[in-house]
């Protein structure tokens, strides 16, 4: 279990707990968090569920598979500090992470 | 305007199973779907991916499915007009006048919405100013490329299609591609290419810029990027085109009148009637308590909105359920034995 704190753009807050073995993704569409759409459903197939990471946690976050990056080229306004939301898998040690999600997700 | 039982509107597998089911009933059905091609998102997005459950096929990909579908509403012989989009429905007595993008008109009773997340469309560029270039000089397809002649050209993405218009213009035209990190998801040969005319300055290639803003008085001008680090360059341009692949958007669907549950139609699942007569929602597009967005629901979803059509397409008949393994007639529309 985690507790995830979701950023909306304009500054609101959600934090909730989320069950391990779940994605970051699967915590906002489950607990009805706006601002990731997730159109694909998780296969890593659309762009729709990109959220920005802080330097800190983006370093200790499990690294991007192949594929990811290619993915995030299609996402809006992509960064360095940005990822997939469904490739990131919640465990004990994401306690207490942050994510930002962009303006808009198409 | 022609005439039929049921337009479709999506050719993804839930649309596609459907009409298979029309024409197992006897019913005539037209297909539309904004793709150049047939089979949605298995085709789009994931061709190669294997997908795993789909009943008594242990394995197939995406594009396997779809060919298996298409096979197996070939005896149908239903039209596909792709590279189209419904961009209109209105209401005409017990009809629907379905309207596309390139103006074909249909009459017909039943409208079967198998749409997805809605249909394919670029991504655009986020920045504002681009929007008033929309169609002129920042484009996301190119139709003519004759218009690039002698002309500067900035290209952003790093996928084959930017890749790739950017080697080919790059013979008539002065070609700068930006791309928002130093790889390439493109073919490695097109980025070796790449590669190559960038040292000989054919091509001026800047690799972790993405686009800030678009200026010009009336046309386009130039363009200017930056890097992450707030860095920024302005390159001269006539032309913007942007190749960031393909999103889903719900489009007109919100527009004609439907029910919708943030981007889905609700349904009531004894034939995936939306609150519109005669309009029927199945596979990602539809909801109801219990929904899975998997490809096996919304071929049972095409099923039961198949028997719905038949209602209002033939009000005078009694619809009669038959076995494909005992039913004559139906084998008769398969054209088999």
């Amino acid at each position: 279990m985690a507790k995830i704190k979701y950023i909306e753009h304009n500054g609101k807050e959600h934090t909730v707990e989320v069950q391990n073995g779940l994605t970051v993704m699967e915590g906002a569409v489950q607990n009805d968090i706006p601002g990731i759409d997730a159109d694909c459903g998780g296969s890593m197939s659309c762009a729709t569920c990109h959220v920005y990471v802080k330097e800190d946690w983006y370093n200790k976050l499990p690294k991007k598979e192949m594929g990811e990056d290619d993915m995030l080229d299609q996402a809006y306004e992509p960064n360095s500090k940005s990822r997939l939301s469904c490739q990131i898998m919640v465990s004990d040690d994401l306690d207490g992470l942050s994510v930002y999600m962009p303006e808009k997700q198409v | 305007m022609k005439k039929t039982d049921v337009v479709i509107v999506g050719a993804g597998p839930t649309g596609l199973f459907c009409a298979h089911q029309l024409g197992i009933i006897g019913l005539k059905c037209e297909i539309v779907d904004n793709l150049d091609k047939i089979g949605g998102q298995c085709i789009e997005l994931y061709p190669d991916k294997p997908i795993y459950d789909i009943p008594a096929v242990p394995e197939c990909t995406g594009e396997e499915l779809t060919n298996n579908l298409i096979e197996q509403i070939k005896p149908f012989k239903f039209n596909f007009h792709l590279n189209e989009r419904v961009q209109e429905l209105t209401n005409q007595n017990d009809n629907w006048i379905v309207t596309t993008t390139s103006g074909k008109k249909f009459q017909t009773p039943n409208v079967v919405i198998a749409g997805g997340v809605g249909s394919f469309e670029p991504r655009k560029f986020p920045t504002k100013s681009a929007e008033k270039f929309h169609g002129t000089s920042v484009l996301y397809s190119i139709k003519d490329k004759t218009i690039f002649k002698d002309k500067s050209v900035a290209i952003f993405g790093g996928g084959d299609s930017a890749l790739d218009w950017a080697i080919e213009l790059s013979s008539t035209s002065k070609v700068s591609l930006i791309h928002r990190r130093d790889e390439f998801r493109g073919a490695p040969a097109s980025v070796q290419k790449i590669k190559e005319l960038s040292e000989k300055n054919i091509i001026s290639l800047f690799t972790k810029y993405s686009i800030k803003d678009v200026k010009g008085n009336g046309s386009l001008e130039e363009v200017e990027i930056k890097s992450e680090e707030g860095e920024s360059k302005i390159l001269k341009a006539d032309y913007v085109l942007g190749f960031f692949g393909l999103i889903m958007q719900l489009g007109p669907i919100a527009e004609w009148g439907l029910n919708l549950d943030k981007k889905a139609i609700p349904v009531n699942t004894e034939n995936f009637e939306t609150n519109k007569k005669g309009i029927f929602a199945i596979g990602d597009i539809c909801t109801y308590p219990g929904k899975l967005k998997l490809i096996l629901s919304g071929f049972h979803e095409g099923a039961l909105a198949a028997r719905g059509c038949f209602k209002y397409a033939r009000p005078n008949e009694k619809y009669r359920f038959e076995f494909t393994t005992a039913s004559n007639t139906i084998k008769d529309r398969l054209g088999v034995k």
